[in-house]
């Protein structure tokens, strides 16, 4: 980590160098992290795949030529061809949009309302933290994608609907890990010296109590974008994630499966396209955490 | 000296009692007294010293008094208003005048601010100043507790204990404050710079004209610093006096025993020094003795009325030298 260096001015006093921001310094601890970086180029790639799609893709991803279905990778077909001829390589690139912004909106919807949650559970204390925790445990004690497709079926297809079904699923995860952070927290002396100085409820935990319970929540939400692109998956796998013909990998898997042993790459390069961006959130992730703790900087 | 003194702050019958156990419906069943009916006066300008074994109770008068407790019962008064009676957000507003140096600065600043956000931050809440006054205040701040400009933005774990000391001192003085409870602030802290510390308290108690409740374990850390000095022992006030009087003429047998402890350092005087032991630890503060709270450890011949009844908080010389014991009438030529 850099440090300011004073410097002596013309008339003597000493000046400082501009301040770092917090920001700054951890960008620096972040880049060193080769993993981390190596899945953030992963990432960027991805999300230049998923904005300029439409010239990358050879081919339409979702038209049909059953003359040519089932074709083995070749140069005209990178990926081959599916069951009813379309190009997988375009519609693997199609997918990456589908994949990412559920992912990010998901997550994005589940961090908030969890950290709304677990912050009050955790703060307040009493009864409510009984009552949501006790909520929270209720949802938990579902299983992810049973909860994913009770809402899928009541709400029914479509992305944001998936979007919505996969976010709340992952509530509980947030809200439990805000609500344990700020318990453990709640009673350290700067937050009491916080109030010492006249700080109310609302700036206790949003500027004292949450950015010291970052580090967990970055690192749950970058690897929980890859569990919601992995839920995703298993929503298109199962047929119930977006509408067909719509690209989505979970889908071309879910489709592909009759074929395995006829036509495997139909299966492999979705199935390759999932990993990646799973590992890459993952290494993401854990770059992240090492980046947010002032004390693991070097 | 002599003036006539002003009261600052004026405790009454100040009570904290932490729920320990609940029973299934969430009525407590089981209360710890950390500090049970203490009452006590802070005069301006002065430091009063607060001394005690851990767990008698002193930090937590100190953190009623700073707004991170609440009190459970009696009255916090200042400046004609009870403290423990208002609101939050009422309560809110007087944070200004009484400020906290914690025990420990390795935990009492937020990892995630650097030094510079720290102190501003008092000021920025409580609006006093204008946004573009805030770093040369700070600036100010710094010098006052002699750490260099430059090392505004960096953060705590980037300082020693001392300088985190230091930079919680700066904190509390950022918002100008009458009252400054100063929680054990050398505790933590290496005995070379303990005294720098000390020497940084009583230089700004001068230079601002600050008044301090100074908590501390032992009584030496307090004769430094304090015109005045509280012995408290199960969250019960058991001796108050001038430090002169209360070094002098010890009237409790737990102040006795306290000032016995304390090493001396020349040997000839040691020599006559008679050292007083006590047996036993301290009760719970679950379940304290009855009567007087230091009977079941005390040297003194008991009387019956000392398992009994409370003593009483009284004055023995006129000249506020306090004390709750029964026998120290019949102790008050005892050698010393």
């Amino acid at each position: 980590m850099k440090t300011q260096k004073a410097v002596q001015t013309e008339n003597g006093s000493i000046a400082i160098e501009k301040p770092e921001s917090q920001f700054k310094q951890m960008w620096y601890a972040l880049i060193q992290n080769k993993a981390a970086v190596a899945g953030m180029i992963i990432i960027i790639f991805l999300i230049f795949l998923a904005v300029f799609a439409k010239f990358i893709m050879p081919y339409d991803p979702n038209y049909a030529d059953l003359a040519i279905n089932k074709q083995a990778p070749s140069a005209a077909h990178w990926f081959g061809t599916d069951e009813q001829g379309r190009d997988i390589f375009s519609r693997v690139i199609d997918g990456t949009k589908i994949s990412l912004s559920v992912g990010v909106t998901a997550v994005a919807f589940a961090l908030s309302l969890g950290t709304i949650f677990g912050a009050v559970a955790g703060y307040k204390g009493g009864k409510i933290d009984t009552v949501i925790m006790r909520f929270m445990d209720i949802m938990l004690s579902i299983p992810d994608i049973l909860l994913a497709i009770t809402f899928m079926a009541a709400l029914g297809r479509g992305i944001d609907k998936a979007v919505i079904a996969i976010g709340i699923c992952s509530i509980p995860e947030y809200a439990r890990i805000v609500r344990g952070s700020i318990l453990s927290i709640k009673d350290s002396e700067y937050v009491q010296a916080a109030k010492v100085i006249g700080n109310n409820d609302m700036r206790i935990i949003f500027k004292h109590i949450l950015p010291n319970v970052l580090s967990p929540m970055i690192v749950r939400a970058t690897l929980g974008i890859s569990t919601a692109v992995l839920n995703t998956a298993a929503l298109g796998f199962l047929g119930l994630g977006v509408q067909p013909p719509a690209a989505e990998w979970g889908d071309m898997l879910g489709r592909a499966r009759v074929f395995i042993f006829e036509a495997p790459y139909m299966l492999i390069f979705p199935g390759i396209a999932i990993t990646i961006t799973v590992l890459a959130f993952n290494l993401l992730g854990d770059g992240l955490r090492d980046a947010f703790d002032p004390k693991a900087r070097k | 000296m002599e003036k006539e003194k002003e009261i600052l702050l004026e405790v009454k019958n100040l009570s904290k009692h932490f729920v320990v156990e609940k029973n299934f419906f969430g009525q407590p069943i089981k209360m710890l007294k950390a500090v049970d009916d203490v009452s006590f006066k802070i005069y301006k300008q002065e430091a009063l010293g607060l001394v005690g074994e851990s767990g008698c109770g002193k930090t937590t008068i100190g953190k009623m008094l700073a707004n991170v407790h609440s009190a459970t019962s009696g009255q916090i008064i200042y400046n004609g208003v009870d403290l423990a009676k208002l609101g939050e957000r009422q309560r809110r507003a007087y944070c200004k005048d009484i400020q906290l140096v914690f025990q420990d600065p390795y935990e009492s600043l937020n990892p995630r601010m650097s030094v510079g956000d720290i102190i501003a931050e008092p000021i920025r809440i409580n609006k006093l100043l204008p946004n573009n006054e805030i770093e040369k205040r700070v600036n100010y701040l710094l010098n006052c507790v002699g750490l260099a400009n430059h090392q505004r933005n960096r953060y705590p774990h980037e300082f020693s204990g001392g300088q985190r000391q230091r930079v919680g001192i700066a904190r509390a003085l950022a918002v100008q404050p009458k009252l400054i409870v100063c929680d054990e602030p050398v505790s933590a802290l290496d005995v070379s710079i303990q005294a720098q510390v000390l020497n940084l308290l009583s230089d700004l108690k001068e230079e601002f004209g600050l008044t301090y409740l100074f908590i501390a374990h032992g009584l030496n850390v307090v004769k430094h610093i304090s015109d005045r000095v509280g012995v408290m022992y199960l969250g019960k006030m058991q001796e108050l006096a001038d430090k002169k009087e209360l070094y002098d003429n010890p009237t409790h047998p737990y102040t006795k025993a306290l000032l016995s402890s304390t090493p001396v350092t020349n040997p000839k005087l040691k020599a006559k020094k008679e050292r007083i032991i006590l047996t036993g630890d301290v009760p719970s503060p679950i379940n304290p003795p009855k009567g007087c709270p230091f009977h079941t450890r005390c040297y003194r011949d008991k009387v019956e009325k000392c398992t009994v009844e409370r003593p009483a908080f009284v004055d023995v010389s006129g000249a506020e030298h306090f004390v709750a014991c029964h026998l120290y009438k019949a102790y008050s030529q005892e050698v010393k």
